[in-house]
């Protein structure tokens, strides 16, 4: 009854509001409370630092591929930091690998990814008109903004931005004496990080909110398409975990201007003894890698779940083992709580405690391991059509395949002896949360556009941007495995100093030349992106021939989403190729009653429930209408 | 003017990129082949896979037997065997699975692309499969960690009792080296006596310190345990010895240790690399300030009768600056008079 009411009042509220509201520019591209054009903000935004991110990574990779180069070209874009015989400052070394991390963990794969994802798909698979609170999403991404404004300004200060690497350790971190970046940059870093975690979680709140709350007629949780599942769990985690790292970041704010000892002991720099004892760094650690492990996740479940939409649609196959993929992504959530010491093998941690993480951090490879298996016979028998997505989502199996194995290596304790923090590492997490959670979110791209812009994006130049990537990124990060079983440890901004790694530089140079290739690469994507905005083909309302509810609204749906009634949903999301059926899709909204040639012995005994309930449905709308005529 | 050539050249590349693509995409739309599924691109992509699969594949193989001497670092400690028994035997398990998964991930995208004269078949689940797939990754995983366990509770338990201790301090951005000395065992510390002339704030009130001394290289035996302990005097740092598979971070506050046993003298590492230059080293793996890459410590490992030998050459921290006990109470001093005065 309750629903059906608040059905029938948002048709009566939406016939109302498309005649009284007119937008202006400032509501409309600016200040805008539609999900839609907030996923769409979101996306932008993190293009941009994705080119901000990958033009830094190249910088360094110029440094590690060709250490003898004269660098003097780059003095226009770097000023100070090429220092006079033409090499990069090392201080400046440290600053951009700390820079590329920060900005492609969160700025890119966390709001660029989530972001844009969980608020443009949300409400529209769900059937919901926007998100529970509008206004919120609009405060969530003008938090990420500020953060964004900070964090690139910092970029520009006289000593560097903060770089202490990514993870930003204390008492490197905390002290200006021991690295220029530890001064302002690392100041700005914080109040930036600050803004991010206020907008990560005044997004997650409305992502569960919604989730939970609006959820249109007949969509259940076990019809929720996977990639709603992976938002909702991914909400779910970081809403957990970003609070962690303020309170991290906030003991640091204390230590570094309040003169507190939460991470500083002990120390004597720049020849004097400083004040504070009794502080433990590895407090520091244990805090920040409470987010920093889900953060992994944070970034790979979205793109899981967005892949498994792509495959499943473009194999013209069910997803294989629907409920097993959702136990898949419950456990990581879980197991992502609990093995984030496996960061911290040899950081002194008490070694009874390295071989719990060790044990937890195994078991995690299971559910991951389950959905690689699930995806390959989703492959299989199936009916492939390779659009960009469906090349991108492949991709993306096979990094992480190739990734998560090599985290086997590094969860086992007494391997990670020798392979912690070297090029292994580096080939691992970029392998696995870099370029997968990269590819998920390339793959949404060029799936989802036509809902976007209504338009479609050039399928060939998205075939050759998928394989100049995917070939790239092997030969970027493959040869990294080489590098790191032969010792290469992390962070260095040159490796003649020692025999033991004085080679492999025709290997390092390799490297750079992939890494450079591949960035350049993307530009083919940025002109394919902007270009089918404006000239593209103009979309077909369901162009992949797709089950889920995205695919019912108008090809520009509009505030609202749905003219008219938001449709309920009858089955789940994944009827591709069932037998007996006309076409090889079903979508959500046809009804189980009017299939009967394809339905299964236990769908036959939901139409009559189905009934029941639609006629009861009849009954309401009708007393509603002769109640306001 | 060569940047002006090469510009206008990338310009016209791109006009000319421009203009194939603009007339492939007229062309399609006029041919209606924009329609269609089964296109040769479809083919063609399908094909890809394979190739990628089988070109890649045949790279990595030659690469990883061509360079394995290469990447493959000499070990030359006792518990370096056992971690690098492991690694292979976790590369042989996760490389089978690597190359079975994506033999399967690239044929079944080559062999099932799109067919109008097919249809997908409809497969949503199997629990049998999912249990299987569910166990046999546990349990092979089960296996992989007992005997990391193994291997990690060994490493990681309290050193014997007659191990050799060596202290290795680390500050930006060098390593600071000290023995205890013949008695074995180290002085105090504290940090707030650190100076130019006591770099390693060692408390010379504590009688142990009267015999510690410093040296330029870390010298240790062959065949029997040597106990690092580590510290750090500014940021964190992390110790890393490559060839002896060891590493532990150095911790402002928080000392930390890792004993091992080397199994090989610089000197017979040189004869079986054929490189008479070859020294074991430490570096730095914690990121700690621009001059990170460069702290480099000479490991030599030597027999135990050399050990013992250079051990009782060395000069205390005493004996070389006399000035550093010369506030001691008398009582103090007069013991430490007694190391100074020692021949």
């Amino acid at each position: 009854m309750a629903v059906a009411n608040v059905s029938a009042h948002d048709v009566s509220n939406h016939d109302h509001h498309d005649h009284e509201h007119k937008d202006n520019f400032i509501t409309k591209y600016i200040f805008s409370t539609d999900h839609k054009m907030i996923a769409k903000q979101y996306l932008v935004s993190g293009m941009f630092w994705a080119f901000i991110g990958g033009l830094l990574s190249v910088l360094f990779r110029l440094q590690l591929g060709f250490p003898d180069m004269d660098l003097s070209f780059l003095r226009p874009l770097l000023g100070g930091w090429i220092d006079a015989s033409g090499k990069l400052d090392p201080n400046f070394y440290l600053a951009l690998v700390t820079m590329h991390g920060t900005i492609m963990v969160f700025f890119v794969l966390t709001a660029g990814l989530s972001g844009t994802f969980s608020n443009f798909l949300i409400p529209l698979q769900i059937g919901a008109r926007d998100m529970a609170s509008g206004f919120m999403n609009m405060l969530s991404y003008w938090f990420f903004f500020v953060s964004g404004v900070i964090m690139f300004a910092s970029l520009f200060l006289e000593k560097g931005p903060a770089a202490g690497g990514w993870v930003v350790y204390p008492p490197l971190s905390a002290l200006e004496q021991a690295i220029p970046g530890s001064g302002m940059g690392m100041t700005l870093w914080l109040i930036a990080m600050t803004f991010f975690i206020a907008s990560s979680l005044l997004g997650g709140i409305n992502y569960i909110t919604t989730v939970i709350n609006l959820r249109t007629k007949g969509m259940s949780f076990s019809r929720l398409p996977l990639t709603i599942w992976a938002f909702f769990l991914t909400a779910v985690i970081g809403l957990l975990s970003f609070p962690v790292l303020f309170s991290a970041a906030l003991l640091l704010v204390f230590d570094r201007s309040f003169g507190t000892s939460f991470y500083l002991s002990d120390i004597y720099i720049g020849g004097e003894a400083l004040p504070n004892t009794g502080g433990s760094a590895v407090l520091y650690q244990h805090l920040f890698w409470f987010l920093g492990h889900p953060e992994v996740y944070i970034v790979l479940l979205p793109a899981l779940g967005i892949t498994s939409e792509i495959i499943a649609t473009n194999s013209r196959k069910p997803i294989f083992g629907y409920k097993a993929m959702i136990i898949s992504m419950l456990g990581i959530t879980i197991l992502s709580f609990v093995v984030w010491a496996h960061h911290m093998f040899v950081s002194g941690l008490n070694p009874f405690l390295g071989s719990i993480f060790m044990f937890l951090t195994l078991i995690i490879a299971v559910p991951s391991a389950v959905k690689v298996f699930n995806y390959l016979t989703t492959l299989w028998r199936g009916n492939l059509r390779f659009t960009p997505g469906m090349l991108f989502s492949i991709g993306l199996v096979s990094f992480f395949i190739s990734g998560g194995l090599t985290g086997i290596f590094l969860g086992n304790s007494a391997i990670d002896i020798q392979l912690h923090d070297t090029y292994f590492v580096v080939a691992h997490f970029h392998l696995v949360m870099g370029s997968a959670s990269f590819f998920g979110m390339m793959a949404g791209v060029y799936h989802w556009f036509p809902k976007m812009f209504g338009r479609m994006m050039d399928e060939k130049l998205g075939h050759v941007h998928f394989w100049l990537t995917f070939v790239g990124v092997y030969m970027v990060f493959f040869p990294m495995h080489y590098i790191g079983i032969a010792g290469f440890p992390r962070r260095y901004y040159s490796w003649t100093n020692f025999s033991f790694s004085d080679m492999y530089t025709d290997l390092n140079m390799f490297v750079s030349v992939a890494a450079i290739v591949t960035f350049v690469a993307q530009f083919i994507f940025v002109f394919n992106f902007f270009y089918s905005m404006y000239k593209g083909r103009k979309a077909s309302p369901n162009p992949w021939r797709s089950n889920t509810l995205e695919w019912t609204t108008p090809i520009n749906p509009g505030h609202g989403n749905w003219p008219g009634e938001i449709p309920a949903v009858y089955r789940w999301p994944y009827d591709y190729s069932k037998p007996g059926a006309k076409e090889d899709f079903i979508p959500q909204t046809v009804p189980l009653s009017a299939t009967p040639e394809s339905n299964l012995p236990h769908e036959n005994k939901l139409v009559q429930l189905e009934k029941e309930i639609m006629a009861e449905e009849g009954d309401v709308l009708v007393a509603n209408e002769s109640k306001e005529s | 003017m060569y940047g002006l050539l090469i510009s206008i050249g990338v310009i016209l590349l791109i006009l000319v990129i421009w203009m194939v693509y603009r007339i492939q995409t007229l062309i399609s739309v006029a041919k209606g082949s924009d329609k269609k599924i089964a296109t040769t691109s479809n083919k063609v992509n399908a094909f890809l896979f394979m190739a990628f699969l089988i070109g890649c594949g045949v790279l990595m193989f030659w690469y990883s037997i061509k360079e394995f001497d290469n990447y493959q670092l000499p070990i030359a400690s006792e518990h370096g065997i056992i971690t690098d028994r492991l690694f292979w035997i976790t590369m042989a398990v996760t490389g089978f699975i690597f190359i079975l998964t994506h033999i399967l991930l690239f044929w079944f995208s080559y062999h099932y692309q799109y067919s109008e004269k097919r249809k997908a078949s409809y497969y949503p689940d199997n629990n049998k499969l999912e249990i299987i797939w569910t166990l046999v990754p546990a349990v092979v995983l089960t296996i992989l960690v007992v005997s990391g366990w193994k291997a990690w509770s060994d490493i990681t338990a309290p050193a014997p009792e007659d191990a050799h201790v060596v202290e290795i301090m680390g500050y930006q951005f060098a390593w600071d080296i000290r023995y205890g000395g013949m008695d074995n065992t180290l002085g105090d510390y504290d940090y707030r006596l650190t100076s130019a002339t006591n770099s390693r704030g060692i408390d010379f009130t504590d009688k142990n310190s009267f015999d510690d001394f410093p040296s330029q290289n870390v010298v240790i035996p062959k065949g029997e345990p040597v106990l690092f302990k580590i510290r750090a005097r500014d940021v964190l740092h992390s110790v890393f010895a490559p060839h002896m598979r060891l590493k532990m971070d150095a911790v402002p506050g928080m000392p930390t240790r890792f004993w091992f046993v080397a199994n090989k003298t610089t000197e017979e590492m040189r004869a079986e690399l054929a490189d008479e230059e070859f020294e074991y080293e430490i570096a730095c793996t914690e990121v700690c300030g621009n001059g990170h890459f460069s702290m480099r410590r000479v490991i030599r490992v030597v027999e135990p009768d050399e050990y013992r030998a250079w051990v009782a050459e060395q000069t205390p921290f005493i004996k070389s600056n006399p000035d550093l006990v010369a506030d001691l109470p008398a009582d103090l001093k007069e013991l430490a008079d007694i190391y100074i005065n020692e021949e």
